[in-house]
């Protein structure tokens, strides 16, 4: 073999050795996210330039100051009945533990709850046939109820007051 | 609730990259091995650059289409090893391929290594969600008894002593390979469900918790399956896998130090009659502390020729190595499946055997990584055992090759030659990456912790049937 083509074989055999150091480096920097320990590393508030750039990072609006306190039925069979709200949890439907039983051919036997998290409160479906909406749109999860948002079940529209 | 808000970022992108990088090295090892032997990018060459190149990108697609969030650096690593072994395979044929008995064993790799990837593949669509084969896990059990079984069978083939192989038609398979999965995947799902009976009762002696008997069943049954293969199949190196996969995953589950030291006691007992009872066992360790005696070293069944040539052949390779292509490894016996890292050591040097080893710790603390970030107990326990098989194969094939501990015939990962062993670690892979996926995709968000619903007429709930109380 000529002295050129030896050169070119001795470069190839130690670029390879360059090339797998490469391999092994350039996964290590892939992953140093995950090993880096503490500061920019995941946790905590996303700086500003993160929010920017994934506005989903940011959590929703800061709960409304207004807490509600109460809720009315505006519309159905129970109109004008109103319920104070405490700590627990209200299920709604027409079976007899419900907190709230509907007397409404619509609803499900347990139909929807209500439930405090933090300052808000929060509406979920339990699964019932015809649906629970919040504000006109069907629920898919649990979603924080704003005082004065019509929440429809059935013939029945409850809201929260403040 | 506390939240951990990090952008979710899929890294496929990343993979794609790595995965250039990764078929440099598998086509690059390729191109060099057979540069002065061969002619260049002949049809062989063609083959393999397109069988990486390939079924790397359908990975890769179907990563991006079935498991976004999956681990980014797993298939690179797996792909750059597969290509470097595959290509000291084709290596170690070039000196021997003018002899007409001769069929290369190369060819028949490739094809495997496209079997596997594409067995991989196959899991990774059909198979959504890893937490599916928890409820296979006493079926797992049975299937990994049959597989062990099955070379006991008239199917069975003793090869060199051992009888780990059976004949399927066109050549042969190792059970033992495929059941190392089912066997992880029974224990994941025996010890995730049990875990709490197993931790709770007991009696404690001194520092040590001791478990009660019945629950010692499956660590007599891991004990059993251990020696059984050892005793039947005379295979010490699966006999070694199998019990430390077990262990490890009953100290991962359990975190008593006291299941281990009960562990190596049974294995101790247990290694301690295979010694007197057994010529094989004895043979291996004679030949391992007295490897450089002449008369051992030319003995002709379990002499250590093998071992002390492998050594000879890392010493000649030195710090950078001879080259691929460039020195000796094919005078050693088997120097493409059990010895294949002594072959790499030779031509790659310390450099080169370096970033190998390198690159298993990675793929393992990979494995590790996705067992810490997954929720399910089953998904952690699996991915622990599964990762820790690698990392235990590694450990004994490169630790009998260095002379640490006694050589055993065990398969390096993803490069040894033998399609079980490709297809079965190719599978592992697959499920690493689901498991992976589960790991690093962002929860869907919702509030959904209060507990409901409290009892009736407790927590101030009105008394039912009486909707008009409720305006107190």
């Amino acid at each position: 073999m000529s002295e050129a083509g030896e050169l070119t074989v001795t470069l190839l055999r130690y670029g390879f050795l360059v090339l797998l150091w490469i391999l092994v480096l350039s996964t290590v920097s892939a992953l140093r996210r995950d090993l880096a320990v503490g500061q920019r590393n995941k946790t905590g508030t996303p700086t500003a330039r993160e929010a920017r750039k994934h506005p989903e990072l940011i959590q929703e609006a800061p709960p409304s100051r207004v807490q509600a306190h109460q809720l009315v039925v505006t519309e159905g069979p129970l109109t004008g009945t109103t319920l104070e709200l405490t700590s627990s949890p209200i299920l709604l439907g027409r079976a007899q533990e419900a907190t709230l039983v509907l007397e409404d051919d619509y609803a499900s036997g347990r139909h929807a709850r209500l439930f405090p998290q933090g300052s808000r409160w929060f509406v979920e479906d339990l699964g019932s046939t015809n649906g629970t909406f919040l504000a006109g749109s069907q629920l898919t999860r649990a979603l924080p109820v704003e005082p004065g948002v019509p929440i429809r079940i059935g013939k029945t529209v409850i809201e929260l007051r403040p | 609730m506390s939240d951990v808000l990090t952008v979710a970022k899929s890294r496929r992108n990343v993979e794609a990259l790595l995965l250039l990088v990764a078929f440099a090295v598998a086509v690059g090892a390729n191109y060099i091995a057979g540069l002065d032997r061969e002619e260049p990018f002949n049809p062989y060459f063609w083959a393999q650059a397109s069988t990486f190149v390939g079924m790397g990108l359908l990975i890769h697609i179907i990563l991006r289409v079935r498991a976004k969030y999956a681990d980014p650096v797993i298939l690179p690593i797996v792909l750059a090893l597969n290509g470097i072994g595959l290509a000291m395979i084709h290596r170690l044929d070039l000196p021997r391929i003018d002899d007409a008995a001769f069929t290369p064993v190369a060819q028949q790799q490739l094809l495997w290594t496209g079997v596997a990837i594409s067995a991989a593949a196959v899991l990774l669509v059909f198979l959504k969600d890893h937490r599916i084969l928890r409820r296979f896990t006493y079926i797992s059990l049975i299937v990994s008894a049959v597989l062990l079984l099955l070379p006991l069978t008239p199917l069975g083939l003793e090869i060199n002593g051992a009888r780990i192989w059976i004949s399927v038609g066109i050549g042969t398979f190792q059970p033992g390979e495929v059941a190392k999965i089912t066997l992880a995947v029974f224990f994941a799902g025996y010890l995730s469900t049990n875990r709490d009976l197993i931790l709770l009762a007991g009696k404690k002696i001194g520092p040590l918790q001791l478990p009660r008997f019945q629950d010692l069943a499956p660590m007599v049954a891991a004990w059993f399956v251990s020696i059984g293969v050892l005793i039947f199949q005379r295979d010490l190196g699966s006999s070694i896998l199998f019990f430390g996969l077990f262990m490890a995953m009953i100290y991962v589950a359990t975190s008593r130090v006291s299941w281990v030291l009960i562990g190596l006691a049974l294995i101790g007992v247990g290694g301690y009659f295979a010694l007197q009872l057994f010529s094989h066992v004895a043979l291996r360790f004679d030949s391992w502390i007295n490897a450089f005696d002449p008369e051992v070293y030319n003995r002709a069944p379990g002499g250590s020729g093998q071992v002390v040539q492998g050594l000879f052949g890392l010493g000649s390779g030195g710090l950078a190595g001879t080259g691929l292509g460039q020195g000796r490894p094919d005078l050693v016996t088997y120097a493409n499946s059990d010895m294949i890292i002594a072959a790499l050591g030779e031509e790659l040097g310390l450099i080169g055997i370096c970033a190998i080893v390198m690159l298993y710790v990675l793929l393992v603390s990979r494995g590790f990584r996705a067992a810490l970030g997954t929720k399910d107990g089953f998904g952690k326990l699996l991915a622990c055992g599964l990762s820790f098989t690698i990392a235990l194969q590694c450990f004994v094939v490169i630790g009998g090759i260095t002379r640490l501990i006694p050589l055993t015939g065990l398969t390096t990962p993803f490069m040894s030659a033998g399609g079980s062993s490709l297809l079965a670690n190719w599978l592992i892979v697959a499920l690493l990456l689901l498991i992976s996926e589960a790991a690093r995709r962002p929860a869907p968000s919702g509030p959904m912790t209060s507990p409901f619903p409290d009892p009736p007429g407790v927590g101030g709930h009105p008394t039912p049937g009486h909707p008009t109380e409720a305006t107190r």
